[in-house]
């Protein structure tokens, strides 16, 4: 397959911007009816008080910090592949670091609303902020809640400047084919954009310092959501293994994510010539690796844990084992481990639908993941008297799942106003160096003919 | 504004327009380049290369380390909290509150620096032609010198598939 001209590209690439179907607006008003669901039900609960809800000691965490760690996990498909494959100057990138980048934004987000969802008097969640009060009172800087605040701010602020920074160009472009207010404002957004020598090194050489800068603020996230739970005595949470074992588990879902996305794109904006099966087969394997380590981190954590032998560990094992919270455990592992290596491992498998069912599986079970390290050992700590069940209730329900349907607005928005692939980088690739410094030929041909 | 422009179907054509603009006199200060894409394949693609970005985002880096380093301190030390005689400001957590402002300062320096040196439109620098959306290069001259123009119209209308404009 060749590579499409230029003009084919901004055809192509600006068609959902400026042709509108119905399919649009019904998404919109079922995705935007679902939110709306999400919200009120979250004003009831701030207006009713905590009671309406399953949290109830000793579990304090339930439904919203497993969704906001599973948001925060998702946030880790974008950016972060997106700086490492930019980095590496992987020549199949281009049509994927923006749908990618995308996720990120609005994952950070949507993972940012719950602590505040979580708490009890979410108009005070400004106290999280170190300002010069007159309750003289700071934040705790010895808190792992406040190291999220830096963290997730920091990532998102990142985050989001990573994903509008190649966008700059893009909106150039809308805005010459616009006419009227549509123009005022994408020539607003393009920031006076033309086009010269100086101003594409600037921005490459922007993106590379963004590059470098995100990928370890990106490790560290989640490294210190993990901390969340690390840093606190209850029983198989205080352990060494936590770090790394979320950030592979937040790449791993992240990329599930991107690849359903990336189908859903590729299907609804007819988008076959741009996002090849080449893609799907390159980030499948990655998922693969990726469900590779997560088995082993598994592994690692449940055999220290039967060989350490502490009874209240001991406890929390036998429930995820073959206790109460055995079926999802072996849900669990079933959707993150066995399907992808059936449906990535064994190549005739590794088609589109084929990724994208094992990548639904990843998600489904990566959830269930952050619930079962959650929930099971709040649930069973050290003595008697802090042993206790928890039940979701619907309000928790409908909130966690409105957030999926929050992700789904926001992508579709996005999708409608911005460019979902980056133009300029696709007709880049007809304009490569004879002999670029960073690529080899066959990525420089990737690049090229995107096969 | 007055400017004389090219707009060129490829690269070759506009790295000729180039040439015949510098063997004709110009520096590379006042010729102007545009393009839909990054054009690493031209040498005028390498005009203003040079940047100081790395070392401003080093130094943006370093100004949010201190700005972390001075909120976590003063903070802990403004209100002193014995906790168990464990040390009133303690390195290990505070790292990771550094770590982060550090990289956030680095991130908006870098942003910033792009706003400022490349986004920000200066005086005399506002041509263009939305044609170079559809993939033609501008190649020009902005505010040429009186009595110059036909030499220009004359040197950017010699390569192959020019189309000359004058404004």
């Amino acid at each position: 397959m060749t590579q499409p001209s230029g003009s084919k590209i901004n055809d192509d690439l600006l068609r959902p911007l400026f042709h509108t179907s119905w399919r649009f607006f019904l998404l919109v008003a079922v995705f935007g009816g679902i939110v709306a669901l999400g919200l009120s039900t979250w004003m009831w609960q701030a207006r009713n008080g905590y009671g309406i809800t399953g949290i109830k000691w000793p579990v304090y965490w339930g439904f919203y910090i497993t969704s906001f760690v599973f948001w925060i996990g998702i946030s880790h498909a974008g950016t972060l592949i997106s700086a490492i494959l930019r980095l590496v100057n992987a020549g199949w990138r281009r049509p994927v670091t923006r749908c990618a980048e995308a996720i990120t934004g609005f994952a950070l987000m949507i993972g940012a609303t719950f602590p505040i969802i979580h708490l009890g008097r979410p108009w005070l969640a400004f106290w999280l902020a170190p300002y010069p009060s007159d309750r003289l009172i700071w934040p705790n800087f010895r808190s792992p809640l406040v190291w999220d605040f830096f963290a997730i701010n920091t990532y998102l602020t990142g985050s989001l400047l990573f994903l509008f920074l190649p966008i700059i160009p893009d909106f150039a472009v809308v805005r010459d084919k616009s006419t009227g207010l549509r123009r005022k404002i994408y020539g607003a957004l393009a920031m006076g954009w033309r086009g010269t020598p100086k101003q594409w090194h600037r921005l490459e050489t922007a993106m590379q310092i963004m590059a470098v800068a995100i990928i370890p603020v990106a490790v560290s996230v989640h490294t210190i959501v993990s901390f969340d739970f690390s840093m606190a005595p209850v029983p198989t949470w205080n352990t060494t293994i936590f770090g790394p074992y979320f950030v592979a588990g937040a790449i791993f879902s992240g990329i599930a994510g991107l690849l359903i996305a990336m189908a859903l794109l590729r299907k609804f904006l007819r988008l076959e010539e741009y996002l090849l099966p080449l893609h799907f087969d390159n980030l499948g394997k990655l998922l693969l690796v990726m469900a590779l380590l997560w088995g082993y981190f598994v592994f690692n954590e449940r055999l220290v844990t039967y060989y350490g032998n502490e009874p209240a560990h001991m406890a929390v094992f036998w429930r995820t084992q073959s206790g109460t919270f055995a079926p999802l455990y072996w849900t669990m592992v079933t959707c993150n481990f066995v399907l992808p290596l059936i449906l990535l491992g064994i190549r005739r498998f590794r088609t589109i639908t084929g990724c994208v069912i094992a990548s639904i599986g990843i998600v489904i079970g990566m959830w269930l993941e952050r619930f079962l390290i959650i929930v099971p050992a709040l649930g069973h700590k050290y003595l008697p008297y802090s042993f206790g069940i928890y039940r979701p209730t619907p309000p928790e329900i409908i909130i966690a799942s409105a957030t999926f349907g929050a992700m789904c607005l926001l992508y579709v928005l996005f999708a409608k106003t911005v460019p979902i692939i980056s133009m300029w980088e696709l007709k880049a690739a007809d304009h490569l160096p004879a002999k670029h410094p960073h690529s080899t030929a066959k990525e420089q041909r990737l690049g090229d003919s995107h096969a | 504004m007055r400017a004389v422009y090219g707009l060129y179907p490829n690269g070759d054509s506009a790295q000729q327009a180039v040439n015949r603009l510098r063997a004709a006199g110009l520096a590379d200060r006042e010729i102007t380049v545009i393009s839909a894409q990054p054009m690493e394949d031209c040498e005028f693609g390498e005009m203003d290369k040079a940047s100081w970005m790395w070392w401003i985002a080093c130094a943006g880096g370093l100004t949010g380390m201190s700005i972390a380093f001075g909120l976590s301190w003063v903070t802990a030390h403004s209100w002193p909290m014995n906790v168990g005689g464990l040390p009133t400001f303690a390195w290990w957590p505070n790292l990771i509150v550094i770590f982060e402002l550090t990289m956030l300062g680095s991130i908006l320096a870098t942003v910033g620096t792009l706003i400022v040196s490349a986004l920000l439109p200066r005086k005399g620098q506002t041509l263009y032609d939305p044609e170079v959306t559809d993939g033609q290069i501008l190649v020009g001259v902005e505010d040429p010198a009186e009595g110059s123009i036909p030499g220009l119209q004359a040197t950017l209308g010699a390569p192959p598939g020019a189309r000359v404009k004058t404004i």
